[in-house]
C-alpha cells in the first residue's frame, strides 16, 4: 500500500497582492483563514514585517506559513545581530528563496509575495512558488484568489516585458494612493467570487518615511 | 555499478518497509467529540461532553477533557484520548520546570498556546502527529486569551472558537450571539444552547457535560450534569415526511 501523506498539509486559503511604485510598495492580504468549506476566523494576519523596508505576505497552510515566518524572522535577527543593520529587500528574497529550496522535498506549502524598497529606494516585488523559484517584479498576486487578480492587474498595470533591452523598470506608473485604490478594488472583486478571499483586508504601504497599516472591511459570506 | 544501484534501491525499500512497521499514530482509537470556548466578561469559559468513543462505540462516559495549566491556563481537546493525556504530561513537566526557578515568573495562557502549537508542529514534520484538536484559554494580568491548534499545527486566536462539529454547528450560533460582556449565567447559557444543538445532530455526543471556567481568581471546572432534551420536534418524530418515498 501506498503511503498516505496528505494528510500533513491543509489549504487555509486566502490572497496576497503586492505592488512596486517609484518610491513606495504596497503589500496587501485578506484576514480570512479557512479550512473547505469552513471559516476558521474573520482576524488573521498573514502578513509579516520581517525587515523596516521588507513585508513578507503568504497563503497556503498556516503551520508552514508560521513556521516559515519565525524562521526568516529568527534568520533577520542573527543578521542584525552580525551586520548591525537591516536586511535589504533583494537580500531578503533571496533568503527566502533559500529557504524554501531547503525543503525541496517535504516543502513549506506557502505561496509568498514579498515586497518593500530596494537599496536605491525603490519599490520592488518578489513573488514565489511553493519551493523556491523566484523572480523580481513590479506587481503580483497570489493564493486562491490570484487566477481572479492577477489578469486585472496586468490590464491596469501593464508592466513593460521582460524581454526587452535595455532592461526597464518594473515598477507601475500609479501613484500610492492610486496604487492602494486599485488593491482594495481587486480585493473586493476578488472577494465576490472566490470562497476564501474575505472578511477583512490588510494593508501594509511602505515608503521612505515609514511603513503604514491599514484594514477594510470585505464580504463575510 | 548495477549493483551499488540495487543495492541503494535495497535500502530505500526498507526504510520504507520499517517505517510502516514503526509505531506511530496511523488514525485515533478512543476520542472525544467537540469542544467549546469563548471569551466572556471576567474570563475565559469553556465547554466539552464526557464521552469517549471507541469508532462508534460509547466505551467511555466519564472522561475529563478540560483541565487546568499552571495558574493561568484551561485546556480542552478533542480526538485521541491517550494522545491528549500524553501533552498532559508534557504540559506537566513543563510547569513544574518553570516553577523551579522560584523566579515568581508563570506561564500564561499566551506562552503555553505557544508550546502547544510548537509541539502539534513538530510531531506532524516528524509524520507522528498527536491525534487532537485543542483549545487553549485563559486570562493573565487581565488580558484574556483564547486559541486553538490542530493535530497538524494550524493555529489562530478568536473570541470563540470551537473543535470538530463544533465549528459547523456551534460557532454560526456563537458568531451571531456572542458579546464581550457576556456575564457568566449568560455564557452559561449560550454554551449549554450550543451544546443542545450538539447533542441532537452529532452522534458522538452524550448528555453529560462539563463546563469549566477561568478568571483572574483561577481554574473552577463544574461538576459533571446533564442538559434537559425535548425529542418531540416534528421533524425527529417523522423525518420522512418531507420527501416520501425515498426511503
Amino acid at each position: 500500500m501506498a503511503l498516505r501523506r496528505d494528510w500533513v498539509y491543509e489549504n487555509n486559503g486566502g490572497t496576497c497582492v503586492a505592488i512596486a511604485g517609484a518610491d513606495y510598495c504596497v503589500v496587501a492580504a485578506d484576514m480570512r483563514l479557512s479550512v473547505g468549506y469552513s471559516i476558521l476566523t474573520r482576524d488573521h494576519s498573514k502578513i509579516c514585517e520581517l525587515a523596516d523596508k521588507c513585508v513578507l505576505a503568504s497563503s497556503g497552510f498556516q503551520g508552514d506559513i508560521k513556521a516559515l515566518h519565525k524562521n526568516l524572522a529568527a534568520r533577520h535577527l542573527i543578521y542584525q545581530h552580525q551586520h548591525n543593520k537591516q536586511m535589504s529587500c533583494p537580500a531578503m528574497a533571496q533568503l527566502l528563496s533559500n529557504t524554501l529550496y531547503y525543503k525541496r522535498f517535504f516543502p513549506y506549502y506557502a505561496f509568498n509575495v514579498l515586497g518593500g524598497l530596494d537599496n536605491e529606494g525603490k519599490g520592488c516585488v518578489f513573488t514565489y512558488d511553493a519551493v523556491g523559484s523566484y523572480e523580481r517584479v513590479g506587481y503580483s498576486a497570489q493564493g486562491t484568489g490570484a487566477t481572479l487578480i492577477m489578469p486585472v492587474l496586468d490590464n491596469q498595470l501593464k508592466s513593460p516585458s521582460p524581454l526587452l533591452l535595455p532592461a526597464r523598470d518594473a515598477v507601475t506608473p500609479l501613484s500610492e494612493s492610486e496604487a492602494v485604490d486599485l488593491v482594495k478594488d481587486v480585493f473586493a472583486s476578488a472577494t465576490e467570487r472566490d470562497i476564501y478571499t474575505g472578511d477583512k483586508l490588510e494593508i501594509v504601504v511602505i515608503n521612505a518615511a515609514a511603513t503604514r497599516r491599514e484594514y477594510i472591511e470585505l464580504r463575510k459570506d | 555499478m548495477a549493483d551499488s544501484m540495487f543495492s541503494s534501491s535495497a535500502s530505500a525499500k526498507d526504510s520504507a518497509s520499517s517505517e510502516i512497521g514503526s509505531e506511530r499514530t496511523l488514525y485515533p482509537y478512543v476520542t472525544g467529540t467537540s469542544v467549546l470556548g469563548m471569551k466572556y466578561k471576567d474570563g475565559v469559559i469553556m465547554a466539552a461532553d464526557m464521552g469517549g468513543s471507541y469508532g462508534s462505540t460509547l466505551r467511555y462516559k466519564s472522561v475529563e477533557r478540560i483541565k487546568p495549566i499552571g495558574k493561568h491556563s484551561l485546556l480542552g481537546a478533542s480526538g485521541e484520548i491517550s494522545d491528549f493525556q500524553e501533552i498532559l504530561r508534557y504540559l506537566d513537566e513543563l510547569i513544574l520546570y518553570d516553577n523551579m526557578w522560584d523566579d515568581g515568573n508563570s506561564l500564561g495562557p499566551k506562552e503555553v498556546h505557544n508550546y502547544l502549537t510548537r509541539v502539534m508542529y513538530n510531531r506532524r514534520n516528524k509524520f507522528n502527529p498527536l491525534w487532537n484538536s485543542l483549545v487553549l484559554g485563559g486570562i493573565k494580568n487581565g488580558q484574556k486569551y483564547l486559541g486553538t491548534v490542530n493535530m497538524i499545527g494550524t493555529h489562530y486566536e478568536d473570541s470563540h472558537v470551537a473543535t470538530g462539529f463544533g465549528n459547523h454547528l456551534a460557532r454560526p450560533i456563537l458568531r451571531a450571539e456572542w458579546r464581550e460582556d457576556l456575564t457568566f449565567e449568560e455564557a452559561v447559557k449560550l454554551l449549554e444552547k450550543c451544546l443542545l444543538v450538539l447533542l441532537y445532530r452529532d452522534r458522538s455526543a452524550i448528555n453529560k457535560f462539563q463546563i469549566a471556567k477561568i478568571t483572574e481568581e483561577g481554574a473552577t471546572i463544574f461538576p459533571p450534569y446533564a442538559l434537559k432534551t425535548f425529542w418531540g420536534f416534528a421533524a425527529f418524530q417523522n423525518p420522512t415526511k418531507g420527501a416520501e418515498g425515498s426511503w
